[in-house]
């Protein structure tokens, strides 16, 4: 089953002159890319580059307005995800499609057609787990896995079926460092097997690592095809940005000083049946620094941003204290008026209602700016408001006052980050400022971030993404399952330090990080 | 072969209109068609359901008289609605509405009361009706019961509890038996705007509701916590909206305001407390909400429309002898109309055949 072809023969998938127009956005302009048999390629791009819709076209998902797919020379047309299957493509989505309540080899057979029974499905799991590596129990119930087994379901429920193409969309953005190198081993191999795979990713690093040709997208065109280890990671990011990436700001000479943020042993129960206790937390944000928060997703991040936030209020008032002010039994509103500013980790139904224009979403943070007096709503206000966030933080809208879900995810970002850091707030707690957002967007993010602690105002960003908080934090800790590791500066953490409090096994290795 | 709805990007004013008028000829449509079905000459049905009523001064006024307990009640159900909370038992708040004014106007029957007994009716039916709809809402934020069925319920309990009053402890001494109370005292009576005309002042009460609810969910900070609670339950919590008090609020004002139909209908159309004193005005106006798109505006067309109905219905038992369920039948008729026409106009229907992935 696995391509066995000379290396001379025919790609084994080439997309010629593919062209995607929606309205008057031309989504994807005269794209030729090409795959061999067996290779790792990477398409790069930021958001918005037209990535998503070339995959989905060759998964079937959407049609091309124009263009040409050939496999293996023959041209074909592919209309749907199950003639995608059925030719031999696999695709792994960065938002994993699992039921948490069903077991792991459950998960697997609902997605295969029916031919697949619940026994052949467990043996065969068995085989893929040991050939390649991906230790999966069948009978475990998905909610209690990590994000790296959940993405080992979805990749073995691709394997399962034998493809010669796999698609990765943004794998690593789940995984600690230890488990990404373990997926790229499981891909290595893959490769060397003669499948072919297609990795969307914005990491220059790990595409550095595991491809020797990339192709490069910007605003619906390919700007290069390089191999990416014979080119800088700037260079790699100049062709994808358009212009020099320049490095985050950060050596601005500071004082942090006066705690804006005091969490004193603040312990909550879960809020839902596979929500995460928190244990014990400690920590202090001081004017003028940014405090990063690492860790793996799952591991209380959600429930501590609650709890800062006061989504949930904690037991005792004293466990929270902003700007000196007991807050923990104070709610979300309370929280504002006393200068904090909360940018909370789903975009659309949480910081921002998506049916919502741009404007209304502006009152979502009404007790701190002025959009409203007496209970009324100062529209004209409010429409001022959003037009000063779009043109301060490069936020590119559709037309006028556009809904909130019209915004592609990286600009709807730099929207509920400029939202918030518009007001000029004492305290800022951001939830994966940049999760899922192009690195242009992301660099505007982080830089105003980063400004907005040197003017004197406490940043506390969580995060999964170990580069940006290297890059952002001045003091970090590493959350996992519900306790916070002490806070270091920066300076004193490795990646590798990091990667183990992530697991859990800093204090087993007896210290192994410290300093 | 199955069907998918994929959004369609803009959907012009234009086309929302056209849509509307469609949905209400294809409703005639089917109904004319059902007519047909039964006998009758279509277009006899048509003069008698829609022309003559609307060619008639004593209908037109029956007309409003019929279409305002039903715009209070739906205006009332637009706030519950717009925030995503079903309540579905206004009719039971109409009741407990009607019978706490109607306890007043019982109690000083025959003590020539003052001017103040009226507006104390309809504060005390207000009231009657808020608090009855408060118990579905605080039984849903303090237990997590689901409101659609409690709310339910309690119109039950409210129509029992009228009934045993009025064949019980409030029925007329001097009525032969009936179930029935007294008739309420002119100064207990709603009086009509025009001297010996039918309407009465529940209807002025109708409008005031229409052009506050404008405003209050046009302009404030509650009307945009509605719609955030209804379209973003989580962006709600995060702008510091309390979802119980949302909750709360909403039923103790849709209550009040069917509470408010109640009374009005007591004093200023029966004029006494009796078993029935709805056609179900409390779930018509469920339909009356969605046919006006939970816009206060869109309610008060719509409760005219399904008003003229109700005294088509009536003329047309009489005249063609249609039975009166085919109303019914024909208001469900009409919302499925609007409710397709609404779904076609902000999504495009696609037909997709076998092999179209699963």
């Amino acid at each position: 089953m696995k391509a066995d072809v000379p290396p001379s023969g025919p790609p084994l998938v080439e997309l010629k002159g593919i062209s995607k127009r929606y309205g008057d956005l031309l989504a994807n302009d005269e794209i030729d890319l090409s795959i061999e048999p067996g290779e790792i390629h990477a398409l790069l791009g930021e958001n918005g580059a037209g990535k998503s819709t070339l995959v989905k076209i060759l998964y079937g998902v959407i049609e091309p307005s124009a263009g040409e797919i050939r496999w293996e020379g023959q041209p074909i047309t592919i209309a749907s995800p199950v003639e995608a299957r059925s030719l031999g493509l696999g695709m792994v989505f960065q938002h994993f499609s699992l039921f948490d309540e069903l077991s792991v080899a459950e998960n697997i057979a609902v997605a295969l057609s029916d031919d697949w029974s619940l026994s052949t499905v467990r043996d065969k799991l068995g085989e893929i787990s040991r050939t390649y590596g991906l230790a999966l129990d069948a009978d475990r119930a998905v909610w209690t896995l990590s994000a790296g087994e959940r993405q080992r379901i979805e990749i073995v429920r691709c394997l399962l079926q034998n493809p010669r193409l796999l698609i990765l969309d943004e794998p690593t953005s789940v995984l600690t460092p230890q488990e990404a190198e373990h997926l790229f081993t499981t891909l290595d191999r893959l490769s060397e097997e003669g499948c072919s795979i297609l990795y969307i990713s914005h990491k220059l690093e790990e595409v550095r690592r595991l491809c020797r040709r990339a192709t490069i997208l910007r605003a619906g065109r390919v700007v290069a095809t390089i191999d990416p280890r014979a080119s800088s990671a700037r260079e790699i990011a100049a062709l994808m940005v358009g212009n020099a990436v320049g490095d985050i700001r950060t050596d601005a000479p500071h004082h942090p000083q006066g705690e804006t943020l005091r969490v004193s042993n603040l312990s909550m129960t879960p809020a839902g049946l596979h929500g995460q206790a928190l244990r014990d937390i400690n920590l202090v944000a001081r004017a003028g620094e940014v405090v990063g928060i690492a860790g793996v997703a799952g591991n209380g991040q959600s429930e501590l941003f609650a709890a800062l936030s006061g989504e949930r209020l904690a037991d005792h008032p004293e466990s929270i204290a902003i700007n000196g002010k007991l807050s923990g039994a104070m709610g979300i509103d309370a929280r504002r008026r006393l200068g904090a500013a909360f940018v909370p980790e789903e975009r659309l139904g949480h910081a921002a209602a998506p049916t919502h224009s741009l404007s209304e979403n502006t009152l979502i943070s009404h007790a701190a700016t002025e959009v409203s007096r007496s209970g009324f709503i100062l529209m004209n206000a409010a429409r001022r408001v959003a037009r000063s966030i779009v043109q301060g933080f490069d936020v590119r809208t559709p037309e006028g006052d556009p809904q909130a879900r019209k915004l592609s995810g990286g600009n709807l970002q730099k929207f509920v980050i400029g939202r918030e850091i518009i007001r000029r707030p004492k305290l800022i707690i951001v939830d994966q400022p940049t999760w899922g957002v192009d690195a242009g967007a992301a660099r505007l993010i982080r830089q105003a971030l980063v400004d907005l602690a040197r003017e004197g105002s406490a940043v506390v960003v969580i995060s999964q993404d170990l580069d940006e908080l290297f890059e952002v934090a001045d003091r970090m800790a590493v959350i996992h399952q519900g306790t916070l590791s002490p806070l270091r500066p920066i300076g004193e953490w490795t990646k590798e330090a990091v990667g183990l409090e992530m697991l859990g096994v800093a204090q087993a290795q007896g210290g192994a990080h410290a300093v | 072969m199955r069907f998918e709805l994929t959004p369609r990007t803009n959907s012009p004013t234009v086309m929302r209109i056209f849509a509307s008028v469609a949905a209400f000829i294809t409703a005639f449509l089917i109904a004319g068609f059902v007519i047909w079905l039964m006998g009758r000459s279509p277009i006899a049905a048509f003069d008698v359901y829609v022309l003559q009523p609307l060619s008639d001064p004593w209908s037109l006024q029956e007309l409003l008289v019929k279409a305002t307990p039903m715009a209070l009640i739906a205006i009332g159900l637009s706030y519950c609605f717009r925030a995503n909370l079903w309540n579905i038992g206004a009719e039971g708040q109409y009741v407990i509405g009607a019978v706490l004014g109607g306890w007043l106007a019982l109690r000083t029957h025959g003590t020539d009361a003052g001017a103040w007994l009226l507006p104390l009716m309809v504060l005390l039916g207000i009231i009657g009706g808020a608090l009855w709809g408060l118990i579905p809402a605080f039984l849903k934020t303090r237990f997590g019961v689901n409101e659609i069925l409690t709310s339910l319920m309690l119109v039950y309990v409210a129509q029992l509890i009228l009934d045993y009053l009025v064949r019980g402890p409030w029925r007329d001494p001097k009525g032969f038996n009936f179930p029935q109370s007294v008739t309420f005292d002119p100064s207990a009576t709603l009086h009509p705007i025009l001297e010996g005309g039918r309407v009465h002042y529940g209807a002025v009460f109708a409008g005031i509701a229409v052009l506050v609810t404008v405003i209050v969910l046009g302009r404030t900070l509650f009307g945009y916590r509605l719609k955030l609670t209804g379209d973003a339950p989580r962006a709600a919590r995060f702008a510091g909206f309390n979802s119980k008090a949302t909750t709360l609020a909403v039923f103790a004002i849709s209550g009040g305001l069917a509470g408010l139909a109640g009374i009005s209908e007591v004093s200023g159309q029966i004029g006494q407390l009796q078993p029935s004193i709805s056609p179900g005005y409390g779930f018509t106006a469920i339909t009356v909400a969605f046919l006006g798109r939970l816009n206060p505006i869109g309610i008060l067309v719509a409760s005219l429309v399904v008003a003229l109905t109700f005294i088509g219905g009536e003329s047309a038992q009489i005249m063609l002898k249609l039975p009166l369920d085919l109303t019914q039948a024909f208001q469900g008729i009409l919302l499925l109309c609007v409710l397709a026409a609404d779904a076609m106009v902000s999504y495009r229907i696609r037909f997709v055949t076998r092999g179209g992935g699963r």
